[in-house]
């Protein structure tokens, strides 16, 4: 097995062998049944819509939740150190803790395909489910996570000391977040570029189901920023 | 096999190695002594790879570890100081893991872990969790982890810290049979333990190398020795220590006098170094003048020990010094 699988792999069974990872999935799930389902039952509308609208905020928390004791764990333990000497580069070893995360993540989100199974059985019969937009939706949570996993692990990579690490991943993610949100008081040149790097910006187009380069290639250049930025704290261990 | 060539290391403002350098040669087994903060465990972990090097460098076979990264580190087992591990694994999950990153081949693995299992004495706690493991099987674990490649390279920082005699002594015998094999280099600081299984000595001090030799020329070369004596007083009662301290730094050939263990009350034990003259003959005469008996005299050669102490002294007012 290729090493930066094995770590993967390691992480991913460790995190769900820790009560922590139940309690963040389980409010992750909670309170994304209780969005999705408030607007379903008050609004009467059996759509996914309210869920997409609110699910950039919930993984503002849920990211760096996942991604907290990543690597702060092991700098605490010590294991840091034997994984450091371990054959393989650093970025393979950050690859393999994003892909675990990733994976976590997905996880999540498997759990939540009820909700829209929910909505396709209470459409009106004879109009057809629109799964176009559901599946766009759950494309663009996935590189929205991307993103803010590779910045939560940055952020975990910080300090030996989880809660740090959740804090500083959670405020890097709601700057990406919160930052066009004043875009309307801004001059007009100015409020485009800044919502270019708002991550919720690019959710919305892509779970509209279009398809755009300019947004797969901003969720992968912050998704490459955060790991790269990793891998340059792991070299700063070594000194 | 492992050639260091002018190794600093600096940590903010403290420098921890100041210009190291050694050779070791294919199949040795090196003890690697120093006081605390000598900077033993900050050489291991250069040479294993964790640590980067202020200045200098460290071969391995050849590949300098800094750049062939991922190929040097392939030839080394390390036991990191403090041992550390995931807590939360299965012994058998944690070596099937280190199994996996260090890739050893898919057809080879269990027969691999089996090894590292048996030498090690690991199958009672292959189903329990690392962290529930008493200290002795956790540093089997960690041993475990560095041989289960079979490196060529053996560094193994503190292998027997925290064990009971019976452990340190089946772990000293496995470091022996691994020494027939492999390149070894383990710090510690019991220094029986280098005499019995090292065959050659490295002392570092604040960052240093100070002496390398073999243990044997380490202990005999040194002229003089020291003297433990057990005196008391004739009558048995009435022993005045300081007066008996006087008394025994002027028999002629003592160079100093430290205190020793007594041997109950009304005796007192001393430890006598001398130079290039046995006074044993003086020192009767003086107990004879002074109403003393002689309840015991070992004489020692210079003990590793002594050596060590004289080669890393560096604060005067150290455990013990002569008053
Ligand atoms: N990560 C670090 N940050 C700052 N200083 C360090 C660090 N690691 C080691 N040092 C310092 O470097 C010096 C050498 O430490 P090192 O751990 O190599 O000593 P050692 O010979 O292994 O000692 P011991 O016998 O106590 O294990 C010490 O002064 C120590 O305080
Ligand atoms: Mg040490």
């Amino acid at each position: 097995m290729n090493p930066t699988l094995a770590i993967a792999k390691r992480e991913f069974r460790t995190f769900f062998s820790s009560p922590i990872a139940y309690i963040v999935l389980g409010g992750f799930l909670l309170v994304a049944g209780w969005l999705y389902f408030g607007t379903l039952f008050l609004a009467g509308q059996a759509s996914m819509r309210a869920f997409f609208a609110i699910a950039p905020v919930l993984f503002v928390v849920f990211a760096p939740a996942v991604t907290m004791r990543s690597i702060a764990e092991e700098r605490k333990s010590g294991t840091l150190e034997l994984l450091l000497t371990m054959p393989l580069k650093d970025w393979e070893v950050v690859t393999g803790k994003f892909l675990a995360a990733l994976g976590m993540v997905a996880v999540g989100l498997v759990w939540t395909l009820p909700y829209p199974f929910t909505v396709a059985s209470l459409t009106a019969p004879g109009v057809a489910f629109d799964w176009g937009p559901v599946a766009a939706g759950y494309l663009g949570l996935l590189l929205m996570a991307s993103s803010f996993l590779a910045m939560g692990l940055w952020a975990s990579a910080m300090s030996r000391n989880q809660i740090v690490g959740f804090i500083v991943g959670l405020l890097l993610c709601f700057s990406f977040y919160f930052v066009d949100k004043f875009a309307i008081l801004l001059p007009e040149s100015i409020g485009q570029a800044v919502e270019y790097l708002s991550v919720d910006f690019h959710f919305e187009n892509i779970a509209r189901g279009v398809l755009d380069t300019r947004d797969l290639l901003f969720y992968g250049s912050l998704t490459a920023a955060g790991l790269v930025l990793t891998t340059r704290s792991l070299a700063a261990a070594r000194q | 096999m492992i050639r260091i060539e002018g190794l600093s290391k600096s940590f903010g403002t403290t420098q921890a190695l100041r210009g190291l350098s050694f050779e070791v040669s294919k199949g040795q087994v090196v003890g690697f002594l120093g006081p605390n903060g000598a900077g033993k465990s900050t050489t291991m972990k250069i040479l294993a790879g964790f640590l980067v090097p202020t200045s200098g460098h460290a071969y391995v076979g050849e590949r300098d570890v800094g750049v062939d990264t991922v190929a040097t580190r392939r030839m080394i087992g390390y036991l990191p100081e403090n041992n550390p591990l995931y807590e939360e694994m299965m012994v058998v999950d944690f070596l099937a893991f280190i199994a996996e990153v260090r890739q050893v081949p898919a057809d080879l693995r269990a027969e691999r872990i089996r090894v590292a299992v048996d030498r090690c004495g690991l199958k009672s706690v292959l189903g329990k969790d690392i962290g529930q493991l008493s200290k002795g099987f956790r540093q089997r674990v960690g041993l475990a982890q560095a041989i289960l490649h079979d490196p060529e390279i053996l560094i193994l920082d503190e292998p027997t810290s925290g064990l009971d005699p019976n452990q340190i002594a089946e772990i000293r015998g496995l470091i022996k049979e691994l020494g027939r094999e492999k390149t070894v280099i383990l710090s510690t600081h019991i220094l029986s333990e280098v005499q019995s299984t090292c065959s050659r000595v490295l002392i570092i001090n604040d960052g240093k190398l100070v002496a390398d030799d073999a243990p044997e020329r380490l202990t005999l070369g040194a002229e003089g020795g020291v003297i433990t004596v057990v005196v008391g007083t004739r009558l048995g009662v009435g022993l005045d220590e300081a007066k008996v301290r006087q008394a025994l730094a002027g028999v002629a050939g003592v160079t100093s006098v430290e205190s020793a263990d007594a041997e109950g009350p009304g005796t007192a034990g001393f430890k006598l170094r001398y130079g290039r003259d046995d006074p044993r003959r003086e020192l009767f005469e003086a107990a004879v003048k002074n109403e003393l008996v002689l309840l015991e005299v070992r004489r020692q050669h210079v003990s590793l020990e002594e050596t060590f102490r004289k080669l890393t002294a560096t604060d005067p007012s150290g455990p013990r010094a002569a008053a």
